[in-house]
């Protein structure tokens, strides 16, 4: 049993990313959506922390709103993937439930 | 699969609305079902028809409108949230003693009952909001 | 077959600033008449919204604090208070309101229904839900 986790606000504004992760179990996954996606820069300050407490899960980006927002994949965390919306549809399937961290 | 979906945000100051309709296209392009939408807090802002956006930006209650009458999937306005914030559908606005009503085509007006009832008879949950 | 699933309430903010604090609470008293399986989780800021002497008649909102202490009657009876939430504000289990129910497996004992729980059994708690509401 997992959790797919989304996280739609970026990691400077709010402390949903952090807390988000600090409520993952193993095997868990984390989709960074609209604003969320900023959670994926490598370099920030915020990097060390999603790296470290991302360790036990797989990280997700909606790579439409990496684009929208002008940030290009090779700016992202090593180890972040990016899915599209369908991508989204699938994430939602395979794990057994949905959090919002709102 | 059954998805149920929850828009907690109102239409155009937060993304969620639309985070929702394309993930709401994106399912069921992929075959799932998209049974019933619920929208809650602001999100019943959704569901007015008196919105008039600019013309070369997405209409959002259109495009739920048309989403609704293509798939058929049920857009539940809640009713508490709806009154605090002025949705009103006919019966509404008559039996609260008001002069204008504003739902859109393809919205209905009902209890939280509905989002229980949701997240019981669909297999996954999806919340969009802020 | 069984229809009753876990449902948790994921509540992460703080009252009277949003209204999520309060309509949040509205399903959770709808829905208590579908006898499902319900838990309530305050974590973060929405640690604040079960502190003791809320007043509000200054700001001109109305108090729906009193409306916790009804959820005993609802069936509701797990209130999930996150302690490292807890600490970080500066907060103890003594600020916040008593909220009982009525065990009628034990000859309606009265029972309080916050239960503190670490970080780490909280995330136990939402990995053992069926649907998860967050607002």
């Amino acid at each position: 049993m997992s959790t797919l986790h989304t996280v739609n606000k970026s990691p400077f504004a709010t402390t949903a990313l952090v807390s988000c992760l600090g409520h993952c179990k193993d095997g868990d996954a984390v989709l960074m959506i609209e604003d969320g996606v900023y959670g994926g820069l490598a370099g920030s300050q915020m990097a060390p922390i999603v790296e470290e407490m991302g360790k036990k899960v797989a990280l997700y980006v909606l790579t439409p709103d990496l684009a929208a927002r002008g940030v290009d994949a090779s700016r992202l965390l090593e180890g972040i993937e990016g899915v599209d919306y369908s991508g989204f549809v699938e994430l939602v399937t395979k794990h057994d439930r949905t959090q919002a961290w709102l | 699969m059954k998805f149920g979906v929850l828009v907690s945000e109102g239409p155009y100051t937060h993304q969620a609305v639309d985070s929702a309709y394309n993930f709401v296209k994106a399912a069921l392009a992929a075959g799932h079902e998209v049974p019933r939408v619920f929208f809650y807090h602001d999100g019943v802002n959704v569901a007015t028809r008196l919105s008039v956006p600019p013309q070369d930006e997405r209409n959002i209650q259109e495009n739920w409108t048309a989403l609704a009458k293509e798939h058929g999937v049920d857009l539940v306005v809640c009713i508490a949230a709806a009154q605090r914030r002025g949705i009103l559908d006919k019966n509404e606005a008559e039996r609260q003693g008001k002069d204008a009503d504003n739902l859109a085509e393809g919205f209905r007006i009902s209890g939280l009952g509905q989002l229980i009832e949701m997240g019981i008879q669909t297999d996954r949950l999806v919340t969009f909001g802020d | 077959m069984s229809d009753v699933k876990k449902f948790l309430y994921v509540n992460r903010r703080a009252p009277y600033g949003t209204i999520y604090a309060l309509e949040s609470l509205e399903v959770v008293l709808i829905g208590a008449a579908f006898e499902q399986d319900v838990s309530l989780a305050f974590l973060d800021d929405g640690v604040f919204q079960l502190t003791k002497s809320q007043d509000t008649k200054g700001i001109g909102v109305k108090n729906f604090s009193p409306t916790f202490r009804a959820l005993g009657d609802y069936d509701v009876t797990r209130l999930f208070v996150e302690r490292e939430s807890l600490e970080e504000r500066g907060l103890t289990e003594d600020d916040l309101q008593e909220i009982m129910y009525e065990d009628e497996d034990d000859d309606w004992a009265e029972k309080p229904s916050i239960k503190v729980v670490s970080r780490a059994e909280m995330a136990d708690i939402m990995a053992d839900q069926d649907v998860v509401l967050s607002f």
